[in-house]
């Protein structure tokens, strides 16, 4: 069993939770993720780790409760535990070498994004962190990413934080400004991983998108994650997360990545009935 | 040798009680229920005894055939029980999932004439008898294993430390043996649960997980310990295991667990997944039980299941009980096919149709992206190829098209490189297999050994517990060598 030991709403949708894992908080680096199951009947969900304190032994997660697991995840408290919980899985993200680098989180991939900041940060890169949100009240971790970065954007789709428009348009604006990017890193919805790709294309700058497909072991075994990279399936669980966003087909990865919503759907309306008959 | 009792003449085996085909393909329990005592008396007793004993020469891990049958055939079932494990860590899944026909029954004196003697039936029911009766079951193995030499055996090993990576029966073989010459072993297991292609390869139908843990439960009674959600290369490399974790040997038994593609146009779409992708939902995960537990599947009305081996057969047999149309599609003809003659014909009962001699060309998706049916071409059999089947090759202008909304890909698997990749001086072929020596295991890296599937390429269970036998027998000699 791996105990939990903090839980924090970070906005009504979104959790941070630090579990307890030492070996594997000794080894998982930015862009590796884990897999959890909450308990026996549990599902296998992969999970992008946030951080990481090898002296404390935990690793911590940031999660949407957008799922039947991961709705369940939420209503778990520090002192329970989980059944199961599996790292480091995939590659960690090519950071190194990297001068000037702009990383870009949609919402929840704002939480994934940021160990890659802290990371280049702390080894002497140059690093603009730009986000985005629906709106100001869902805005993640602003402080922690503010310490970690020379420029922070924060885009609204509403403008409610006084800065509206999409994480594509700051991005071709800093472009524009003559920001001189040798690495650009966009974590989030593969509809924004698309249009930045999209972006970065016409001036050559190298791209990473760390991709999150349906995926049932995490270890190469069920080919349940596999991506379109030019003309060839990968697997996102080993030769991933990260791929090359100018060779990822997204409109194939789109596609596949619904396939399961209508389970999921049901997954939540059975619950909620066992709920409502239980009260 | 003469048989000690009257040999029963009947040309055929005594009949395996079985769950009605129609009942059983809405269900996920076992489909056969063993013989009976009185059943394997009968049984037992068709094995003449002959004096050269083929079918043990066609045991990889050469269980004393006629000794057992002889036992069973006086209804001493615990003596029968200590004879088989010896030479068999796990009778109970070997009696169920072995391809007998090619082994030992394959080459029975009584399968001249008639058929051979129902040896994994026998063996199934040993071990089964034996998990009903823990105690006599006990004590037989105490005196089997009560001599002078066993016991000098069984601290051979003492105070060494080794590491089994991953739990398949490779591992799992290669653990118990070390076990019992005295070895401190781990085994170390990627997954929640143990057991490898045990757990999320063979279905619940074919192989009760229950009984899965129950055989490695008494691999815990040996001393064994088992450490789940730990992924090697990952987690630990070897090079950690051994210098850092304190291992003196390590045995690498990862299997073949990455799946193959057919690399035709298509493959990509909605409703399109390999065998392992269906297999791992619905055997690990549980999602025959969906929603209580939480893991789904879909399954199409209308399935193709692409492929001819023991996986395309468990596949199609599950997207059957999941309420599936099925018909399998393979390229060559029924003689070819490498699957268990039983599950073949277990599959037919079923209802699951097949399509012999038959290839996919590309798959047809709708304006969704979801499959909606299956181009294929039909084959005919040319000259035999490298593994001696005949090659199949397609007939010009036959291409037709198969409806489906459900395509499952089980045309084999390959190795994971992830232990090759993290593990310098490992010698490995261009297909990623680990280069092993047969008689011992040995890898190019000194106290690094492996066996089964990640050493041969996907095959089967017996094979992979024969090279974990063989890689124990290696690693004792490495760490205590003999006089």
């Amino acid at each position: 069993m791996y105990p939990i030991e903090r839980v924090e709403a970070l906005n009504a949708e979104v959790t941070r939770m630090v579990v307890r894992a030492p070996q594997i908080a000794r080894k998982i680096k930015p862009g590796q993720f884990v897999m959890l199951r909450i308990d026996e009947r549990g599902e296998r969900i992969p999970l992008t780790m946030n951080d990481c304190d090898p002296q404390a032994g935990t690793v911590t997660i940031v999660f949407q409760a957008v799922g039947a697991t991961t709705k369940r995840l939420a209503t778990m408290q520090a002192g329970e535990a989980l059944a199961d919980f599996v790292g480091p899985l995939g590659n960690p993200t090519e950071l190194e070498g990297a001068r000037r680098a702009c990383v870009i989180g949609g919402g929840l991939g704002t939480a994934i994004a940021y160990p890659q900041a802290k990371w280049l940060h702390e080894h002497g890169c140059e690093v603009d962190v730009i986000t985005g949100f629906r709106n100001k009240d869902l805005i993640l971790l602003e402080d922690e990413i503010n310490a970690c970065s020379t420029r922070q954007i924060i885009m609204t789709d509403d403008g409610s934080n006084g800065n509206k428009g999409l994480v594509t348009q700051a991005l071709q604006q800093r472009i524009d400004e003559g920001a001189d990017y040798d690495l650009v890193l966009a974590v989030g919805p593969v509809i924004m991983m698309k249009f930045v790709a999209a972006t970065t294309k016409p001036y050559g700058i190298k791209t990473l998108v760390s991709m999150n497909p349906l995926m049932i072991d995490g270890t190469g075994m069920c080919g349940g994650c596999r991506v379109k990279v030019g003309e060839e399936y990968l697997h996102a669980c080993v030769d991933g997360p990260d791929f090359d966003g100018h060779l990822v087909d997204y409109d194939d990865a789109m596609r596949r990545g619904v396939m399961y919503r209508e389970f999921e759907s049901q997954a939540r309306e059975d619950r909620d009935c066992g709920e409502r008959k239980g009260a | 040798m003469a048989a000690t009792y009257e040999v029963n003449k009947q040309l055929e085996k005594v009949p395996m009680p079985e769950q009605d085909p129609a009942a059983r393909a809405c269900n996920f329990d076992e489909v056969a229920w063993g013989y009976t005592p009185e059943d394997a008396m009968v049984e037992a007793r068709r094995c003449i005894q002959c004096p050269k004993k083929p079918c043990m020469d066609g045991c990889p891990v050469g269980v004393p055939i006629p000794r057992f049958i002889e036992s069973v055939a006086h209804g001493e079932f615990a003596e029968a029980y200590a004879a088989v494990k010896a030479a068999n860590a796990l009778p109970a899944i070997c009696g169920r999932v072995c391809p007998q026909e090619r082994q030992c029954e394959g080459v029975c004196t009584r399968g001249r004439k008639g058929e051979p003697v129902g040896i994994g039936r026998l063996e199934r029911f040993v071990a089964d008898w034996a998990f009903e009766h823990p105690d006599e079951a006990a004590a037989a193995l105490g005196q089997a294993e009560g001599g002078a030499d066993r016991a000098a055996d069984s601290k051979r090993l003492a105070g060494k430390r080794v590491a089994c990576v991953g739990s398949g029966p490779a591992s799992l073989t290669c653990a118990g043996e070390l076990a019992k010459m005295g070895a401190d072993v781990t085994v170390f297991e990627a997954l929640h649960k143990v057991g490898g292609v045990l757990v999320y390869g063979i279905p619940e139908f074919r192989l009760p997980k229950d009984l899965v843990a129950r055989e490695v439960s008494s691999l815990s009674d040996l001393g064994v310990s088992f450490e789940t959600n730990a992924v090697i290369g990952r987690l630990y490399d070897v090079d950690e295991l051994l210098d850092e974790q304190g291992f003196d040997a390590v045995f690498v038994g990862t299997g073949a667990g990455l799946p193959g593609y057919l690399g035709i146009e298509g493959e990509g779409l909605n409703g399109v997944m390999v065998a392992n992708e269906l297999l791992t939902r619905v055997n690990l995960m549980k999602a025959y039980l969906f929603p209580e537990h939480e893991t789904p599947v879909y399954v199409g009305k209308k399935c193709i299941v692409v492929g001819g081996g023991n996986v395309a057969m468990d596949a199609a047999r599950t997207a059957k009980r999941l309420g599936a149309d099925v018909t399998v599609v393979y390229r060559r003809s029924r003689e070819e096919m490498p699957a268990r003659a039983e599950e073949i014909h277990h599959a037919e009962q079923e209802g699951i149709a097949f399509q012999m001699l038959t290839s996919p060309v590309r798959a047809l998706g709708d304006d969704k992206g979801w499959i909606a049916g299956l181009e294929c071409e039909r084959m005919e059999l040319g000259e035999p190829d490298a593994s001696g089947r005949r090659r199949p090759k397609p007939v010009a202008g036959s291409e037709f098209v198969m409806d489906a909304d459900m395509l499952v890909i089980a045309v084999g698997s390959k190795t994971n490189p992830l232990i090759a990749n993290t593990t310098p001086g490992l010698e490995v072929t261009a297909r990623n297999l680990v280069v092993a020596d047969e008689r011992t295991g040995a890898t190019s890296k000194p106290g690094v050994f492996a066996g089964g599937d990640t050493v041969i390429g996907a095959a089967t269970v017996i094979l992979a517990m024969g090279a974990g036998k063989r890689a124990a027998s290696g690693i004792a000699e490495y760490l205590a060598p003999s006089a």
